[in-house]
Formats: C-alpha cells, structure tokens, sequence
C-alpha cells in the first residue's frame, strides 16, 4: 500500500549504516527468484574479501570434512524452520543469532530416531504430532498462538516509551506491523511480558527453546504480514526480536542451566570489537566443470563437498569467496553493573556477540539490557589432536538491546525498570511507612555513628528523597528543579566529611570530590582524544555523572570561584550547557548538591554572619535550600551524650548496634522505592499552608524593613514539603508535609541566617550577602563621617588616622576601621571624596 | 597418600563420594601436623613438585577471573574399541583423548577462578620460618628416584584408606590408570628439564602482575570449584588443592596464533593480551584445583595457624601472661632505636598491634596512623627504621615519598579491559601489611595528574581505610585495613590519627655514631621471636569496657570540656578511645581499666605539651 515513497527511505537508512548482510551479486538466486532484489548493486570488491583473503592457502583447515551424521542437504529440507515461501519476492535473511536453526530435524512425538519426513510441516493434520527435536515445540500450534497474540494482544496499562502514539485499546502489535509497513524497518520487537500474560506455555516455549520458537514467530509475522499489506515492500523479512525476558539475570547468577535459553542480563559495555565479516553461506565451484554449489556454515564449521554433484569429479571444488554470503558480527564485552555486585569482589564479565543491524548498537560506557541467548562451546586445545580443554567459552547471542541510560535522557522514572523489588520487600517496605515514626527512624538510621545533628539528617534525609519533578516546558518555564541542595558549613571536626562519606554511600548515584582537587571540567564534562579510536569524546564530569543522584562536595570553600561559578546553572537550571571544541551541547544534570563547607579562619567566628564565615558569594548560597550549621554546642548534657555515644561506638558489637538502627540496605531500598514510585501532589490544605507560611516569612521581615523570604524560598518550602511526602508514602501533600518543611526550613534559617548583631532571622545575608541592620549602620556611619568632615571646615585634604580618631571620638559605637573604609567608599562613590594612600581629598 | 587426585578425579560421579572425599582431605589435614607433609608451592620450585599432587599454597588474591563452565562429566569413545566410558572432570585442566560432545551423559559445571600471588610484602623470616617447619622434604632425590614405584605404592594406600568408595569403582578405575600415569611421570620429566629455562626466558614478557615492585615467587589460577561466593578479593589463603601443570595447556598458548585461531572464530576475538593473561604457560603460572581453603588470619609462623579455635585460645592464654613483661622489653628496644625516645616508642607499639576491628558504616574503628615527625635526615635513618619494623612484623612495605615515585608508580590498582584483568597497585595489600611512608624522601618540585591521584589516595586509605579501585568507567571501594606509618621531617603532609615529634636524646654531632653501633637484633633470636608472637598476639585479643569505666570516661570528657571547651573536641575523644584500648591490649588486658584510661590521657598530654612546644619553636607550623 504504501511504499515507492517510504521503502527506499528504509533503504537508505540500510546502506548508510553497514549494510546487515553483505549480499554478492548472485545472492539473490538464493530463494529461486531475483525479481525484487535484482536492483541491489553488485559489490564486487568488498573489504569482507580482503579481509579473508589471506585465509585462502589454509582452506584445508578451515573447511572440515563433512559431518557423518547429517548430510548437509537433505537436512536443509526437511527442517520446518526454512523460512518457508519467500513473501512476494521480499528476501528473507539469516539470523545468525539464532545460529543453524535450519539443522533442526522434526520427529514425532512417539518415534524416538529422528525420522527424515520432508514435506511434515505443510500438512496440518499429522503436524499436529510433531515436534522440532529435542523440544516440545510444535510448528503449527506456535505459529497459531503467535498468530493469536499478535491479533488479540492489547495492553490499556502500557506505559513504555517505545508504545508512544499507538491507540492503547487496540491490539498493540498489529498496529506495530502497520508502523513496519509505513516505515519499512522489517524488526518486530516483542515484549516478553506481554507474551507471558497472553499464553504463559507460549512464554515458556519461547525462554526454553528460543533457537527454535522465534523463527516460527518470524514465519507467523511474516504471513500475517503480507496478508495484510500484500503490495507493501519491505528490505527483507520481518524479524522478530524478543526482549524483557522475565527471568532477568544478574551476570553473577547465570549458571549451566541457563545455556541455550533466552535470557535478559543487565550490565555495562567495556569494549567492542571491530567488525568481523562471518561467513553464512559458502559458494564452492567445480574446477572441472564450473558447477556452483552453497553450504551453509554449521557451528562454525563448513562441510566441504568431496564430490561435486554434476561431474562427480572429486575434490574438485573450490570455494569463492566473493560470492559467499557473509554476515556482520561484532564481539562486545559487558561488564557487571556495579550496583548489583556483591562488596569485595571484582566484576564480571561476558562477551556478546552482536549480528548484523544489531552491529555499533551500542558504545563503550553503555548500560545495556541484552536479550540473548547463552551459549557455551567447548574449547579445543590442540586442532589436531581431539584432546580438548575440558571448559567451555561462553557467549550471548544477542537478538536486541534495550539501552538503559538512553532512556535517562528523555524518560522521566528511569530507575523503574532498572531495580525491581520483591513482593516481600514492597510489603516491609509499606509496614514500615505505615509507621507514624518513620520520619524518625529512617533520620535515626542516617550516618548512626555520626551523633545527634538530628536536623541535618533530616535535611539530609529530605534531600535524598527529592521533591516531585514538575515539567512546565510546555508553558515556557522549563523544568523545575526537584532535587534539594543542602550546604553544611561549620568547624572542623565535627563529621562533616563523614556525612557526605555516608551519603555518597547510600546512593546509587552518588559521587563525591574535593573542592581543594575538582576543576571546572572535572565537575562539567571535557572533550578529550580517545586512545583507542582516536576520535574526539566528551567526558562527563562528576556533575553530570551523578544526574538523578547526589553529588558530594567537600572542601566546597576551596574551590576555585572559576568552578563554582559552573555550580549556578547546575543548581538552578539542573543543566550544564558546554560549548568547546565543537561541541556544543547541554546535558542534565538533575544532580542534588551536598556540600561542606570551613569557615574562613578555620573556627567559627559567632560574631559575623554565614557569609563573612564562609566567604562564598551570596548568589550561589541562595541556591541551597537549607544552610545547616554544623557547630560544637558546648553544654555539658551534649557532651555527655556525646561522650557516651563515642564510648559504645568502641565496645558494642557489631549485632547490638544492628538491632538499634534500621539495615543500611533497607534504608536503601526504602529510599528507591519512593523515589520511583510516589510523586506527590499539593493538596489544597496543603497548598493554603504553604501560601500563609510565606506570607507569614515576608510579614517578619517586613515589621522591620527587612525582606526575610523570596520566592526561592517558597520553592524550598514546597520541595521540602513534597519530599517529606514521600517518606510517608503519600501521594498527597499534606499540612503536617508543610509544617515539617517550615520547621525544618526555620531551624536552618535560624542557624545559618541569624544576623548575630539583633538575633533575627534575616534571609537577606543569604541574597546580599549583608544584613539590613549591616546596611543601615553602614549608611549611619557614612553619614556621620560626612557630618564630620563638613563641620571642619575647608580643609581640601585630611590625614587617614586623623578622621578615623575623630571619627571614633564622636560616635558612641565603635567604629571598626573596616567599617570606616566602607564608609569612606560610600562617600567616594557619592564623589564627595577620593582617598589617595594616606589622604582623604574632597572633591569640589 | 597425597597423590590421590587421580584416584578422586575419576570415579563414578553418581554416588556423591565428592563431597565425601573432600570432607576426608580436610579431616586428613586437619590431624595433627599433616598439614605440615603438604609440600608448599611457596618454598619448593616448582619443578620440584609432581603434577597432579596435593600440594599447598599461602596467596593472596589479587584478581577474580570470570566463571567458567567445564564439563564436570563427560564420556569418550575409544577409537579402536568403541567402548564408552565416563569420566569426571573435575579438579582437571584438559579432558582424556576422544570426548563425545553429542553423550547425553555430559554434565556441564561451573567453578571460579582466582588469579593469586604470595602474599605481598611477606617478610623474609616470615618465608624462612614457614619454609622451616614444613615436614614436606621435596628434596631432587625423591623426585629424581623413577617415582613410578613410589607413586603405585602410595595408590594402593589411598585404597585402603578410601572406605567409602565401593568396591566396584575402584575396580573400574583401576584400568585407566596405567597410562595416565605414564603420562603424568612424563609431564614430570619434561618439568624438571624443561622450567628452569623457561622461568628465566619467560618470566620477562610476561607481568605476573605482583601488587609490589620487585616481588619473587609463584602465581597461581586457582580454581574454585565451590562456596566462592564467601572468598574476597585480597584474602589471605592457604589453598590445599592439585598441582596442574599440563603441558597441554601451554601448547594452546603457542599455537594459538598459527592455524586455530582462523578455524574457531570465538577464539580470534579474544585480545592476544587477554589470552596471555587468562592461559598463561603453566611451566610459570601453575593451576591449582583448589580442595580446600583456609582464611588466615594473620602470615606470623610463629603462632599456631589456627585450626581449631580451643588450641587458639589456650595458646593466648599463655601467652597474655607473659605480655607485661614482653612489652617492657619491646619498649626499651624501640626505644633504643628510636633515639631513647620513650614516648615515641610507646606510640610506636601502639601502631605496630593497631587493627581496624570493626567499621561503623563508613568510619573504621580501630586505626591507629602514626606520624612521626623530627626524623633525622642523616645516615639513612628512616630506612634503618625501616628494616627494624620489618624484622618485627610479618609483612610490610617500603614507599619512599619522593617525587619521582609519587609522579610515576601505580597505587591504586586498574582494571586493564583490554588484557580483561586488575592490573595491580602499590596499595593493593593483605590486611594488617605494613605501610611505611618514608616522607623524608620529598624534595621540593611538582606533582602532576598521577601524583595528585596518589596523593589523594593515599590520603583516602589513611583517613578511611579504603581504597579506590580504577575500572576506568566507574571506580569501586575496596575496604582495606593497612598499618600507616609516616615518617617525616616536618608535619606530614597526608591526614594521621597522631602525629609525634621525635624527641631525639642523642646529640645531632653523635647521631651517626650512635646509629652505626646501634644494637640490631640477630635474625632469629628467641628474644625477636618474643616480640613477633608478642605483636600479632595483641591484634588478636578481643576488648571491652565496662560500664562503670565508661562512666568515668564520660565524666573525664565533661569535665575536661568544662574547663576548656577548645581543649578537646569529639575527634580528640575519639583518639583517647582508641589510645586506650591500644594500650589495654599491648599489656594484655582485655578490657578497660581505669588505670589504662588515666594512663591513655597522661601520654596523650604529654604527646600534645610536645606539639606545643614544637609548634613555639618553628612557629610557622600549622
């Protein structure tokens, strides 16, 4: 129906990228008929042939004799799996990684030698008895079945991106083959899952025998296909690609069972090789008589015809190989991910061999989910001698990738698929929020070896949660930022760097560095030289690195305001736009930000405010959504508790401590659990609380000329509040949600905010850096200080020393010398007055 | 008896006799002394050792390998008779001539491997000693002797030994045995001729991937075949398993790159790093079929190696009466080297028997890093130091600071994707090693990328006792428990529990004098024997406080706070704490008293008045 327009498009797509098969020319007689395909160009010289080339004076090994038990050629008929009648001239290709499933014979389930019944599969009746050998796969059935899901299949729920734009009530799949038939990409992928709620036998035929269920379901696909659009024209046959096999593997758990079966493993790519032109198909040629005959290549091996069939000269046939059919094929290394690996040891590794389209799917640094088939093959020693190493190699045939941090980029809950829980866990997990004290005790079990600070690991605790992630794009106000920043500022010594150790533990996404050793790029991202392909590759800085996790920074006060000033799009924008080297891009960096920070002279100085403490520049301190303070309270009862936790942190056994403080994995898992699955939204009590909590933060400072709450700090309020929802459990946010948030949202500001001159909380040392009673003394005193220069007179030039004594004998306050200098500036600015060294000039 | 592999590997598998003969190996072993007949790979070259015996190995595992399937049964066909018979797998390299891959009777299995080294900075009397009191005599004669007779006779023994195999089996196997063995007095020939050649020639392409520079000794793959879930990476072992050294298994390697790489296509995707790495020659790194593992806990010979928990505990009774007076001695010694530094000597001691005992989730309890600052600068005396902490603990090691060595040597350890292993680093150390930092070494100039790295990791190591491993896309913790010790002219510049000024008593002018008569103990005197035993002994005790002390400690940390609040912050207690239960342990007390806790605070204040001072005299100390 559709397609002069769209297929050559497909096509297109097809030669750009490696071309999946390299077909010569006379492939298309392959199929008995070249009517569609006759227009693919020969490719004569192909770096396939130069590249086996040098294989050729070593044909003898590579072409063994045939194997005794199954002549090639009567097999190949009697196989079911013969991708039947080519559809309409649409060739069909091979998948190698199925491996030969043309090899496997059918037998009737009451005749025990496989016999050798041709034409089986096309008779319905006695099909019915048959099954592939050494299954209980039965031809006709599996196709029915598949067949029936495909029409029937429809999933309401679907939330998967992959579903985006299909009609939900409709039957899924069919309208996937409708997509194929518009866009001419010839793969089907089928969830597994929907397979095994649809025919949970079919489900098991397909994970234990895959090598012999999926080309049936090619075969079902295909008919039902072109049944369907007859004119439609596809590059090849439609195949079908199974992923999301429940049974997902940890690499760790993977076992001699599990060979030969369809299974899903989750993991990171480390390396891929190049790509490695594998034979399919071997074209032989009589010497003698230039007759041609093709085998096809078993379990790496091709049985070399010792007669040919037409002269019945022996040994005369020689293998071409530029009319050889080759296919793509790609090793790819995966490693374990680290998350799921067990503590103190290191992990493991498969190796994956990727076919034809499936080739430079994926990139080193990938986290992937491969859907595959396990296969071991044994070793071989010595090629001459039958002694063999008794273990085998193992692999995974890959049949499709499904990139996990690809969705990162546009999905929203991308830890859902990545971490599933038990029904057991879900169910401690909800007794435990339904607990009245779960705030309590989930702040309680928070870094316990580090004591009290009670607030902090609330806030700490609120952080890691996070609020709801809102999405005003479509309103032009972009995303707003979800995540909590917090900055801990304080002595030294008082397990600042614990916490974040401990933080950075927690999470699965956690990264930790150094303000004293972290550089702009080592925070952003920088472009550097491969050393392997010598390609020019963005490097992804910490920042970025810990996008939907926690990025922990310590010695925040060391680091250099060039790299700090990267920090202000992160904590705001929660992106990090790059432009070097011609790149220019933006990436996510939906990062929370845990930092620490010393205070300038080392020991808190009570007398100056945060920011004359810590020296960083105001408009990055009103991006943390709580300041704590991290002090030495110094009274007695404090310290005896403190002295009493420190003692039995150095006696109590590791079990006594256990019992006292919830599991460091339960708190883990607790923490995934909400993050995934619970976004709360305001209520409308909620909502009226949190207006009249501000209202009631710019009235405190409003009595006194003050301006004590901006807007920031309401999307601090919110935030907070919805996170705290979350450790509830709660879809809803509530007024306790709000109180808490305003608690806890006070208790910081009254640390970190207070100006230490009245008391007061004053919001504005952490947006001006100076508190309104600084800015008024400050203007008194220049005011005074004119005053006094005034009433002496007309003295063009005064000493420096002079006026600050005269000054300091008038004033009742004292009268700092940086004080004076402030003042003096003010005047200079008003051009009352220049200072010059150690004169004070007044100007006209 | 020892040479049973063969016997074990090839009988029926059906009957369950594996486990069986695997609980009879360690209940042989565990008898008294026998473990002491088992020739160890760590002290007899290897081409000493037959193949396919039980031999022993002390290791470290310094990488995990991926899991391998094997055939743990199998069938072959006799070419000339047709017959089939089965065969068992396991605890072997390479399957008999003419395997059925099509035998329904295959079992697949899988087993793990551990790519292990000596342990990495033994010390040498610790080798010595180990090498002393192994009973295992594999001197060249019995090995030379035609060991056929020998080894028949010993077979015959193992039947008689093995009840629990029945009567049939044993029969059954009898026959294949002749020629097996044939062949394995073969491989032996061709050892003893063949290795020493080898060991030199090779030994230079091929990186046994040591953790320290300039390390000797045998590298093992050994293969797990169960329960390798609870083994970690750089455990201390002592493996009891069966020497594998098939020659076939080098010829993979040599003609790899010939023909079969062309004719097996999974083969020619494997790096030819990667296959260095994984089958090396197994003339230089043997396999070892591990039956049955030990955790060691401690590598000092001198102390029983901990078979049964009872024997340990009579043995630290015995000796915990003797500590007191140990300890006096061990002090007058140290002091004596350390300049008739008292104080130093105590803090000294301190380090030596700190452990990190147990970890609060992130923070290590128990660790003691000593920085000892004022070290003389002339007549090599930090290297002197060195090698007197050397003679007293069992494994240490040497990094001298200099910033060549910062700039240029690899700490922490890598994952190399392409060879597919762990490439080691400095830093890659069995529990309670020795870490001596030799500060003094650093001259001024700049450290780049690699030494800002190591500086950071070393600082990482001392403050949490953990190290970063490198796998290059992402890095994993490793936590490790490594005796720190600085040695330093000024202040140092990585983070230390303690820092101590040296208080030296001998005039600067006599100081090389005073070193060059210096008393160093000869080698194996009972009295450095004392303090070898003294030292592991005291990691080893357990420790508590009791209520009432701390009562008292908390009513001292009140009231000293009372007085003056700047005078003692949470992280001094911290170090009070630990000070106290070091210097219960040291006099052999098992938990505080209230003597040790005054005794804690005397000598904390005398270390700080110290400090003080030091900091009047230089001033622009920090």
């Amino acid at each position: 129906m559709s397609s002069p327009a769209s297929t050559p498009g497909g096509r297109k797509r097809g030669r750009n990228t490696n071309p999946p098969t390299r077909k010569f020319p006379t492939c298309s007689n392959l199929l008995g008929q070249d009517s569609s395909t006759g227009d693919l160009m020969p490719m004569p010289t192909s770096p396939a042939t130069d590249i086996l080339s040098p294989a050729a004076p070593q044909d003898t090994s590579l072409l063994s004799s045939p194997r005794p038990s199954v002549p090639p050629n009567e097999v190949d008929m009697s196989s079911p799996l013969m991708y039947g009648t080519p559809m309409r001239g649409t060739p069909a290709r091979q998948r190698p990684d199925l491996g030969s499933v043309r090899k496997a014979p059918q037998v009737d389930l009451h005749s025990e030698p496989p016999s050798t019944d041709g034409a089986v599969a096309s008779e319905s009746n006695a099909g019915q008895r048959l099954v592939i050998w050494g299954t209980d796969v039965n031809v006709g059935t599996c196709k029915e079945k598949f067949q029936r899901f495909l029409q029937r299949f429809v999933d309401p729920t679907s939330t998967e991106d992959e579903n985006a734009g299909l009609d939900l009530n409709e039957p899924l799949y069919m309208q996937k083959l409708e997509e194929i038939s518009v866009v001419g990409d010839p793969v089907m992928n089928v969830n597994c899952r929907h397979v095994q709620s649809f025919d949970a036998d079919l489900y098991r035929q397909l994970i234990c025998y895959p090598q012999e269920v999926i080309p049936t379901f090619d075969m079902a696909v295909n008919e039902l296909f072109f049944e369907r659009f007859p004119d439609s024209f596809l590059e090849y046959q439609i195949q079908v690609r199974p992923y999301n096999a429940l049974k997902t593997k940890s690499m760790r758990s993977l076992n001699p069972e599990d060979i030969d079966q369809l299974i899903t493993i989750s993991g990171m790519v480390i390396r891929t090789s190049q790509l490695i032109p594998e034979m399919q198909e071997a074209f032989f040629q009589c010497q003698v008589c230039a007759y041609s005959t093709r085998v096809e290549v078993d379990r790496g091996r091709i049985a070399e015809p010792a007669v040919c069939r037409h002269c019945n000269t022996t040994h005369s046939l020689a293998l071409i190989h530029n009319r050889s059919v080759f296919s793509d094929k790609q090793m790819i290394k995966i490693q374990e991910s680290p998350e799921d690996m067990p503590a103190g040891q290191t992990p493991h590794t498969t190796i994956v061999y990727a076919h034809n389209d499936l080739v430079d799917k994926v990139q080193p640094g990938d986290r992937v989910n491969i859907t595959g088939i396990y296969r071991a093959v044994p070793m071989r020693v010595n090629p001459r001698q039958s002694n063999v190493k008794s273990v085998y190699k193992t692999h995974i045939d890959a049949i499709h990738f499904r990139k996990t941090d690809e969705k990162r980029l546009h999905g929203l809950d991308e830890e859902a698929e990545q971490k599933l829980f038990t029904e057991d866990r879900v169910q401690t997990l909800k007794e435990l929020a339904a607990k009245p004290d779960v705030y309590e005790r989930l702040s309680s079990a928070l870094a316990p070896s580090i004591y009290e600070h009670e607030d902090i690991k609330k806030g700490i605790l609120l952080q890691l949660f996070g609020g709801t992630r809102k999405d005003f794009s479509q309103t032009g106000r972009g995303n707003f930022r979800a995540e909590v920043n917090i900055l801990l500022c304080g002595d030294p010594g008082t397990s600042k760097s614990q916490l974040l150790q401990y933080v950075y533990n927690l999470v699965p996404r956690g990264q930790y560095t150094s303000g004293k050793g972290s550089s702009a790029v080592g925070l952003t991202a920088y472009v550097m030289k491969d050393p392997e392909t010598r390609q020019l590759v963005l490097q992804t800085g910490a920042l970025v690195l810990s996008d939907n996790g926690i990025c922990c920074i310590d010695e925040f006060d060391k680091m250099s305001d060039n790299t700090r000033s990267v920090l202000h799009e992160v904590m705001e924008q929660q992106t990090l736009s790059i432009a070097k080297a011609g790149i220019i891009c933006q990436l996510n960096a939906r990062t929370a930000v845990l930092a620490a920070a010393n205070p300038v002279e080392s020991q808190w100085n009570p007398k100056k405010t945060t920011i004359e403490n810590i020296q960083l520049p105001h408009t990055l301190l009103s991006r943390f959504d709580l300041i704590f303070l991290m002090l030495d309270p110094q009274d007695e009862a404090y310290d005896r508790r403190l002295a009493h936790h420190l003692v039995s942190l150095y006696y109590q056994t590791e079990e006594q401590m256990e019992e006292e403080f919830l599991d460091m994995a339960v708190l883990k898992d607790y923490i995934a659990y909400a993050r995934t699955y619970i976004s709360p939204r305001l209520s409308e009590e909620a909502s009226q609380a949190l207006i009249e909590a501000y209202v009631d933060m710019r009235k405190i400072g409003s009595g006194r000329g003050m301006v004590s709450a901006y807007p920031r700090q309401l999307e601090s309020l919110i935030r907070l509040a919805e996170a705290h929802a979350k450790v509830r459990f709660s879809e809803k946010v509530e007024t306790i949600d709000v109180e808490e948030a305003k608690r806890l949202h006070r208790e910081a500001l009254k640390q970190s905010a207070t100006d230490p001159r009245t008391g007061f909380v004053d919001i504005s040392i952490l947006t001006t850096g100076m508190s309104a009673t600084a800015r008024k003394r400050k203007e008194e005193v220049a005011q005074a200080l004119k005053k006094l220069i005034q009433a002496k007179g007309k003295t063009p030039a005064m000493k420096y020393q002079q006026l600050l004594d005269d000054l300091r004998g008038q004033s009742e306050t004292a009268i700092t010398k940086e004080l004076f200098d402030e003042a003096l500036r003010a005047l200079a600015d008003e051009d009352y007055l220049t200072v010059t060294g150690k004169t004070v000039r007044l100007l006209a | 008896m020892y040479n049973m592999s063969k016997a074990a590997s090839q009988s029926n598998p059906n009957s369950g006799w594996e486990a069986r003969a695997v609980e009879f190996f360690k209940d042989r072993l565990k008898e008294k002394d026998a473990h002491t007949l088992v020739p160890s790979l760590n002290d007899i070259p290897m081409h000493y050792l037959k193949p396919n015996s039980l031999v022993k190995f002390r290791c470290f595992i310094q990488d995990m390998f991926d899991p391998e399937f094997y055939m743990g049964v199998y069938e072959t066909v006799d070419p000339a008779t047709q017959a089939k018979t089965l065969r068992c797998g396991k605890y072997k390299d390479v399957t008999e001539c003419g395997v059925d891959f099509n035998s329904k009777n295959t079992v697949t299995a899988e087993r793990q491997t551990f790519y292990c080294v000596p342990i990495p900075g033994e010390n040498p009397w610790v080798k010595e000693r180990y090498a002393n009191s192994s009973q295992a005599r594999v001197v060249p004669s019995t090995s030379y002797v035609p060991s056929r007779q020998k080894r028949s006779y010993e077979e015959d023994d193992d039947m008689d030994d093995m009840d629990t195999q029945p009567q049939k089996q044993r029969e059954a196997h009898a026959g294949p045995q002749s020629p097996t063995e044939h062949h394995g007095n073969g491989d032996c020939k061709r050892q003893e001729t063949e290795a020493p050649s080898s060991q030199t020639t090779s030994a230079s392409h091929l990186d046994l991937n040591f953790p320290l520079p300039g390390e000797k000794g045998p590298s093992c793959l050994v293969k797990v075949y169960e329960d390798w879930d609870s083994f970690k990476l750089n455990d201390m072992l002592e493996v009891y398993g069966i020497l594998s050294v098939s020659p076939a298994l080098s010829a993979l390697a040599d003609e790899k790159d010939a023909s079969s790489s062309l004719l097996d296509p999974t083969e020619c995707m494997e790096t030819a790093e990667e296959q260095r790495v994984h089958c090396p020659p197994a003339s230089l790194v043997p396999r070892l079929h591990m039956l049955y593992a030990k955790q060691l806990q401690h590598n000092n010979p001198l102390l029983p190696s901990a078979a049964t928990s009872e024997d340990n505990s009579a043995f630290l009774a015995s000796t915990l009466s003797e500590m007191p007076s140990v300890r006096e001695e061990l002090l007058a010694y140290l002091t004596h080297v350390l300049l008739g530094d008292a104080l130093a000597a105590e803090y000294l001691i301190l380090h030596l028997i700190s452990n990190v005992y147990v970890r609060r989730d992130v923070l290590p309890l128990g660790k003691f890093t000593l920085n000892m600052s004022g070290c003389p600068t002339v007549a090599s005396y930090t290297e002197r130091l060195y090698q007197i902490i050397q003679q007293l603990v069992p494994s240490s090691h040497y990094l001298g600071m200099s910033l060549q060595n910062m700039n240029q040597m690899r700490l922490v350890p890598k994952k190399d994707y392409v060879a597919n292993r762990l490439v080691s680093g400095a830093l890659q150390l069995a529990k309670n090693t020795s870490l001596y930092l030799d500060e003094t070494q650093l001259e001024q100039g700049q450290l780049d990328t690699t030494g800002v790295r190591n500086v950071t990791a070393l600082g990482n190591l001392i403050s949490w006792q953990k190290v970063d491993y490198d796998f290059n896309y992402h890095q994993m913790e490793f936590p490790c428990n490594i005796n720190v010790l600085i040695a330093s002219e000024g202040r140092s510049l990585l983070p230390s529990d303690c820092q101590i000024h040296l208080q030296t008593q001998v005039a600067p002018s006599h100081l090389e004098e005073y070193l060059s008569t210096m008393h160093m103990l000869s080698q194996a005197s009972s009295q450095l024997n004392k303090f070898r035993i003294y030292l592991s002994v005291a990691r080893l005790l357990d420790y508590s406080i009791s209520d009432e002390v701390t009562k008292s400690v908390e009513d001292d940390f009140v009231d000293m706070r009372k007085d003056d609040p700047q005078s003692i912050s949470a992280e001094d207690l911290h170090r009070m704490l630990v000070v106290a239960r070091l210097l219960s342990l040291s006099q052999g007390q098992t938990s505080l008293s209230r003597d040790s806790w005054l005794r804690a605070k005397h000598i904390e204040a005398l270390r700080r008045s110290r400090m003080e001072q030091h900091k009047c005299v230089n001033g622009n100390e920090p």
